[in-house]
């Protein structure tokens, strides 16, 4: 009978009709602005410069390598060095940019220079709601819209973060270890100099 | 096929309005009638894209048609030669952008191949699992912007994209991004799945044959499309074969090959799956294909996420920075949704390649455009074009 797919096919919109009204499953949209989704964990949109502490410009984990510079696939990072250096967080004396900034409306959010950073210094922010009214310098983000801090980034990737703080631990048990080796062996040295001295006259 | 007597080249440098249609200087045919010739697109809402169609018509019939693309060039390969290996990862989501994960394994294939890289047996799992869901998700998107060129406005692609919806929710979760997942590397990739994820992955799987019996009973049947779709854009085997169609175009006629199969890259020679296979070749096998084919895919996903073993999500020694395969040449190639989609590329040694070359299924499987619509209908050369199933960033790359 000509019109039976047509009506079975009607059914099934009629089950989706009034599905909609009771199972979640059958009505998955949101009014926008007014509703949000929440957003996922891993979710990534556009990177940002964590920084610890309080102080955004002396806790900035950045020590302008430069790595991301190169990495950048559409090159839209740009850091330029501040000959002052600052004490990182292993009080190791480090560069840190003087300029940092990011063109978002380049930036294609591919999370590779998250991925090289070896200071975990840059990481992917979520927030989406970058709609400017000046496309060239509203979406050109400087260092001082970039830093946020380890807080907000525990906030949004709380698994990504701890981990991050782990590693971070890591390497300063081993700073710590090491300058303790290099403590132990100056003194040692220092002690064998000393018996060295105390030796030579008894040779004469 | 030479048109330079029908459109002066000059007009053809030039996108015109949407509908340009003068006269032609050929004969006027038999029945005392002018051909006429449309410049459908490049804005026009059945191109899926920047997409131009110059067709010649006599009446309704296409008597000459000729594809005309380019217009989202934006210089791909070039710009892979400039960049790093791992700097072209995230261009290539851009190819086809409903795909990134099957355009991530093709690239990562090739280099993998390049560079002699191992690749543990958790990655291509997690690799196996993230190509058919795309492929599912492809596949569904299609049929809804298929049945839309055929008028069905809107209603089976909503729910189309509700179901894309849940997979691209998946993708999201494990990638971070929606449709630029950039998830795959040389050696596995980025980060590994949980088992959250993987119940997740296969609360989908489950509830996606549900929807596909739905969709059938909303679609298979309807007499509208069997109408429309049965022996239209008929395309026969030789042909296919002779011009390089791949994927579910060629398997619509009826051609058994599927890389899965034939190539077994990956781990594909372990699952237990069938290669639906059309005999006509016209729009509605193309259609049954797919269905067919999502259905196959659920099987290999099930698989999959039931065998997923423990180990490595990347290889050990595969690094990010500083990466630089051997002098040499390989081409990497699998099956993507929309057909063969390989990655050649030339290395001098240097972190750079030498040459990327791209061979897109849809743009090759696009020029027989012309073979499967004339003598058709203008409005069935729509149809024609929704089903090859195209997506323009990989056509003009």
């Amino acid at each position: 009978m000509i019109g039976k797919g047509i009506l079975k096919g009607m059914m099934e919109t009629a089950r989706n009709l009034t599905g909609s009204f009771h199972d979640p499953e059958r009505l998955t949209t949101v009014s926008y602005p007014e509703e949000k989704i929440p957003a996922k964990e891993n979710a990534r949109n556009f990177p940002f410069l964590v920084y610890d502490g309080d102080d955004w410009e002396s806790g900035l984990r950045c020590v302008s390598c430069q790595i991301c510079e190169k990495e950048c696939p559409p090159q839209c990072i740009y850091i330029e060095k501040d000959t002052q250096k600052k004490a990182d967080f292993l009080g190791k004396l480090q560069f840190q940019p003087k300029v940092f900034d990011i063109d978002v409306s380049v930036c294609m959010g591919c999370q590779i220079c998250v991925e090289v950073c070896p200071f975990e210094s840059i990481r992917m922010d979520r927030d989406f709601e970058y709609a400017k009214s000046d496309r060239f310098e509203g979406l050109l983000l400087h260092k001082e819209q970039l830093a946020k801090s380890n807080k907000y980034y525990h906030q949004i990737h709380p698994t990504e973060a701890t981990e991050t703080d782990a590693i971070r631990e890591c390497k300063r048990q081993d700073h710590l270890a090491k300058e303790r080796a290099k403590a132990e062996k100056l003194a040692q040295a220092k002690e064998a100099a000393t018996k060295a001295q105390s030796k030579e006259p008894n040779k004469e | 096929m030479n048109s330079a007597q029908a459109t002066p080249s000059s007009d053809r440098a030039q996108a015109g309005p949407m509908f340009e249609s003068k006269t032609s200087d050929q004969a006027p045919s038999l029945d005392g009638t002018e051909r006429m010739e449309v410049s459908m697109g490049p804005h026009h809402p059945s191109t899926h894209g920047v997409f131009r169609m110059d067709v010649e018509l006599e009446g309704e019939t296409v008597v000459k048609l000729k594809p005309v693309f380019g217009y989202l060039h934006r210089n791909h390969e070039k710009i892979a030669e400039g960049t790093s290996y791992l700097g072209s990862m995230p261009y290539t989501d851009r190819l086809d952008y409903f795909n990134s994960m099957t355009n991530n394994w093709a690239y990562a294939l090739s280099v993998e191949k390049l560079a002699g890289i191992e690749v543990p047996e958790r990655a291509e799992y997690i690799r196996v699992i993230t190509a058919e869901l795309s492929r599912l998700q492809n596949h569904v998107c299609l049929i809804g912007f298929l049945v839309q060129d055929m008028g069905a406005l809107g209603t089976p692609l909503m729910y189309a994209f509700r179901e894309r919806e849940r997979i691209l929710d998946l993708f999201e979760s494990l990638t971070g991004a929606r449709m630029m997942c950039n998830y795959m590397r040389f050696g596995g990739c980025r980060c590994d799945v949980t088992p959250a994820w993987l119940r997740q992955a296969h609360q989908v799987t489950e509830a996606f044959p549900r929807f596909l019996d739905e969709f059938e009973a909303l679609l298979s049947e309807n007499e509208v499309l069997l109408s429309r779709s049965q022996g239209v854009g008929a395309l026969g085997q030789d042909l296919a074969i002779a011009a390089g169609v791949t994927g579910p175009m060629l398997r619509a006629t009826g051609v058994n090959y599927d890389l899965r199969k034939a190539d077994a890259y990956g781990i594909y020679n372990r699952f237990n799956f069938r290669v639906p296979l059309g005999s006509h070749g016209d729009v509605f096998d193309r259609y049954m294909i797919r269905i067919l084919e999502m259905r196959e895919s659920i099987a290999i996903l099930r698989q999959a996420i039931r065998d997923i073993p423990d180990g490595d999500y990347v290889h050990p020694k595969a690094k990010l920075r500083g990466f630089k395969p051997p002098m040499g040449e390989a081409y990497g190639r699998i099956e993507a949704p929309k057909g063969e989609l390989g990655f050649y590329l030339i290395s001098d040694g240097s972190p750079k390649p030498y040459r990327f070359k791209v061979r897109p299924p849809s743009f090759i499987n696009l020029t027989i455009l012309e073979d499967m619509c004339l003598g058709q209908t203008v409005a069935d050369a729509v149809i024609i074009l929704g089903s090859v199933d195209i997506v323009l960033g990989e056509v003009d790359r």
